[in-house]
C-alpha cells in the first residue's frame, strides 16, 4: 500500500518523472525546485539545474527560498551574469525544459502573470513576467504547473504574459517562436497534454481520488479528453521521503 | 588624487538629484538597502527607479513617496509573496500615482547592455506573441538587414546614478564581486555616475593579486562607501546570509498602510546611518546571518 501523501507531493513527483537523466532545466522556485532536485536525487543524476540568476549547475544543500539564494552558488558549475544566462543559455537554446507557474491560463497554455483587469486600471497588479515570456519563447519545452479553478483556467486570460501554444490566433510557427512551448500542464487534479494539431490542451491523467466532474468543473471551456485516460501514478516511499526529508523538511512547499 | 572614499549620506547629497533615473541594483545577491535607507531619509522626489526585480527596496522607496516611475520586469516579493507597497502605489494611486514601463527580464537587462555598450537599442527576441509591447510602446521593431524578419527592439537605458553593492573594492573603487554578479557590470557601464558600495574596504595589492575577480573597475567609479552589513535583509556570500524571515514578514508589514509606515519611522527615519540600523538589529541577529567559511581554491597568476 501507498504511503499517505498531499496533492503537492503528487504534482512534484508527477513533474520530476517528466524529466529525463543529461537534460538542461531552467528551474523556479517552489514546486518545479522541488521536482528538479527530486529527479537529481533519484533517476536523473546528471540533470543540469540552472536557475535564472545566473547559477549553472547548481547542487542546492538546503531548499532555496529564491531564485538567488545563495546555496544554489555554492559548488555550482558556473556563476555567469544575468546577460549570459539568457542570451547565451536560454535563448541560444541550450535549455530543454522550463517550468511556468500561471495566475490565468487558457486553453493554449497562454499564461497570465501580469494583471487581473485591464492593464492601466488594475483589479490585481501580479508581479509580471520575470524571465517566464522568454523561456515560453525560447525553452524547447514547457511545463506548466497551475493550481486549477475557474478563475486560473477562463476561456479568456486577460493578458498574455507569456505565450502558449496559440496566442492571438496565431500558431508559434506564425509568430516564429523557437522554443516548443507547452507540452505538459499539471495541475492539482490531474495531468494534461497538449493536442499537437489544434494547440489545446486534453486530460490524460486524473489524480487518485478525483472525479473526472471535478477536473471539467473547475475549466472555462469545454475540455477534450483522451481516449484512454489514466490514474496518475502515487509516489513510492523513496520519493517522499527524498522530498519531506533532504528537499523540504520544514514542509514550506509540500 | 581626491579619495573616492566617503559616508553613504555625502554620496547620495552629491549625486542623486531629485528627478533622476537611478539603478541601485543587485539580482537577489548584493541590493544595497544602505543606499535605499538615506535616499528615503534624504527625501529625495521624483525619482525613476529601475530594476529588474524591485523587491523590497523599492517598495520602501515608493511607499516613502521617493519614486514617481518605475521601471522593471518582476515585481513580486522574491520567495514570499507580493509587494504591497507598490501595489497600492499602481492599483490605488497612494501615497501618489506610479507611472510603470515593463519589460520580461531580459527586455529590460538588454536596455542596460545596450547603454553600457554605446548602442541605440538592442534586438531581442523576447516578445514574440506576447501582449507586452501592446501596453509598452517603447518596446518596438526593426527589420533585420540580413534574414529581413522583423525583430523586437528595447532602447538603451542608461542611468544618471547606478549604485552597485560588492563584496570589496580599494580606494580607487576597484570593485570585486563572486556569487550572483546580476547585470550589476552592465549597470555600472551605462550609468553616468557610479557609486561602489562595499562592506570592505582592502588595500590594491588585495586586488590585484586577483584580478580576474574584479567586476567594475575603478575608473567609471566616482564614489567608494564602506558600509558593512549593507544590503540586509539581501545578502552577501561569503559575508551574511539572505534574512528571509524578514522577506517573509515583510507580507504582513507592507499589507497595511499604517504599518509600513511606522517601519518606515522606526527602522529609516529613526536611525541616522546602517551603523545605528545594525545596532538596533544587535548581535544576535547579525551573528545568526554570519556565514559559514566555504574558502575557493586559490590560483596561480604566475607566468
Amino acid at each position: 500500500m501507498a504511503a499517505s501523501y498531499s496533492t503537492s507531493e503528487l504534482m512534484v513527483v508527477r513533474a520530476a518523472r517528466e524529466l529525463l537523466d543529461g537534460e538542461v532545466v531552467f528551474v523556479g522556485i517552489g514546486l518545479p525546485n522541488l521536482a528538479c532536485n527530486l529527479a537529481r536525487h533519484t533517476h536523473a543524476p546528471n540533470l543540469t539545474l540552472i536557475y535564472e540568476s545566473g547559477a549553472v549547475g547548481s547542487v542546492p544543500d538546503r531548499l532555496p527560498l529564491s531564485i538567488g539564494d545563495p546555496c544554489l552558488v555554492k559548488g555550482a558549475a558556473a556563476v555567469c551574469s544575468i546577460f549570459d544566462v539568457f542570451q547565451y543559455y536560454l535563448v541560444n537554446e541550450k535549455i530543454d525544459v522550463g517550468f511556468l507557474g500561471a495566475a490565468q491560463m487558457d486553453r493554449y497554455g497562454n499564461i497570465n502573470t501580469t494583471v487581473i483587469g485591464n492593464y492601466k486600471n488594475p483589479k490585481v497588479r501580479l508581479p509580471g513576467s520575470g524571465g517566464a515570456c522568454e523561456m515560453a519563447i525560447h525553452a524547447k519545452r514547457v511545463v506548466i504547473i497551475a493550481t486549477q479553478n475557474l478563475k486560473t483556467f477562463p476561456e479568456t486570460v486577460d493578458f498574455i504574459t507569456s505565450p502558449g501554444q496559440k496566442a492571438n490566433g496565431k500558431t508559434r510557427k506564425d509568430w516564429g517562436l523557437p522554443g516548443g512551448g507547452p507540452t505538459l500542464l499539471i495541475t492539482n487534479l490531474g495531468v494534461f497534454k497538449f493536442d499537437s494539431e489544434s494547440g489545446e490542451i486534453f486530460l490524460t491523467e486524473i489524480h487518485p481520488g478525483v472525479e473526472r466532474s471535478d477536473v471539467v468543473s473547475t475549466i472555462g471551456w469545454n475540455l477534450q479528453m483522451a481516449g484512454d485516460v489514466t490514474e496518475t501514478p502515487e509516489p513510492t516511499a523513496d520519493e517522499l521521503r527524498i522530498i519531506r526529508e533532504e528537499l523540504d523538511p520544514d514542509h514550506l512547499y509540500i | 588624487m581626491e579619495s573616492k572614499v566617503t559616508t553613504m549620506a555625502d554620496a547620495i547629497s552629491r549625486f542623486v538629484e531629485d528627478g533622476f533615473t537611478i539603478v541601485i541594483d543587485g539580482f537577489t545577491h548584493l541590493i544595497c538597502f544602505a543606499a535605499a535607507h538615506e535616499i528615503i531619509r534624504q527625501r529625495k522626489r521624483n525619482l525613476t527607479l529601475c530594476r529588474m526585480t524591485p523587491d523590497l527596496i523599492y517598495d520602501q522607496m515608493i511607499a516613502a513617496g521617493c519614486a514617481s516611475k518605475l521601471i522593471f520586469s518582476w515585481a513580486g516579493n522574491p520567495g514570499a509573496g507580493s509587494l504591497f507597497g507598490l501595489r497600492r502605489a499602481i492599483e490605488g494611486q497612494i501615497p501618489s500615482p506610479l507611472e510603470i514601463e515593463e519589460y520580461s527580464h531580459f527586455g529590460l537587462a538588454a536596455r542596460l547592455i545596450a547603454g553600457a555598450a554605446n548602442l541605440p537599442f538592442y534586438p531581442v527576441q523576447s516578445y514574440l506573441g506576447s501582449d507586452l509591447p501592446t501596453v509598452n510602446p517603447q518596446i518596438r521593431s526593426v527589420t533585420c538587414p540580413y534574414t529581413e524578419r522583423s525583430i523586437a527592439t528595447v532602447p538603451a537605458l542608461n542611468p544618471d546614478i547606478a549604485i552597485v553593492h560588492a563584496q570589496r573594492a580599494d580606494a580607487d573603487g576597484n570593485a570585486q564581486v563572486w556569487g550572483i554578479t546580476g547585470i550589476q557590470k552592465e549597470t555600472a557601464f551605462a550609468a553616468k555616475n557610479v557609486i561602489v558600495v562595499v562592506e570592505e574596504l582592502v588595500d590594491s595589492t588585495v586586488i590585484r593579486s586577483d584580478p580576474n575577480r574584479t567586476l567594475i573597475p575603478g575608473m567609471v567609479v566616482d564614489a567608494v562607501v564602506v558600509e558593512p552589513f549593507g544590503c540586509h535583509p539581501s545578502y552577501v556570500q561569503g559575508y551574511y546570509d539572505r534574512d528571509n524571515d524578514f522577506y517573509v514578514a515583510w507580507g504582513d508589514i507592507s499589507r497595511d498602510p499604517s504599518s509600513l509606515d511606522r517601519y518606515l519611522d522606526e527602522w529609516i527615519y529613526g536611525v541616522g546611518s546602517r551603523t545605528d540600523y545594525v545596532e538596533k538589529l544587535g548581535p544576535d541577529e547579525v551573528s545568526r546571518l554570519k556565514a559559514e567559511l566555504v574558502l575557493s581554491t586559490p590560483v596561480n597568476y604566475g607566468y
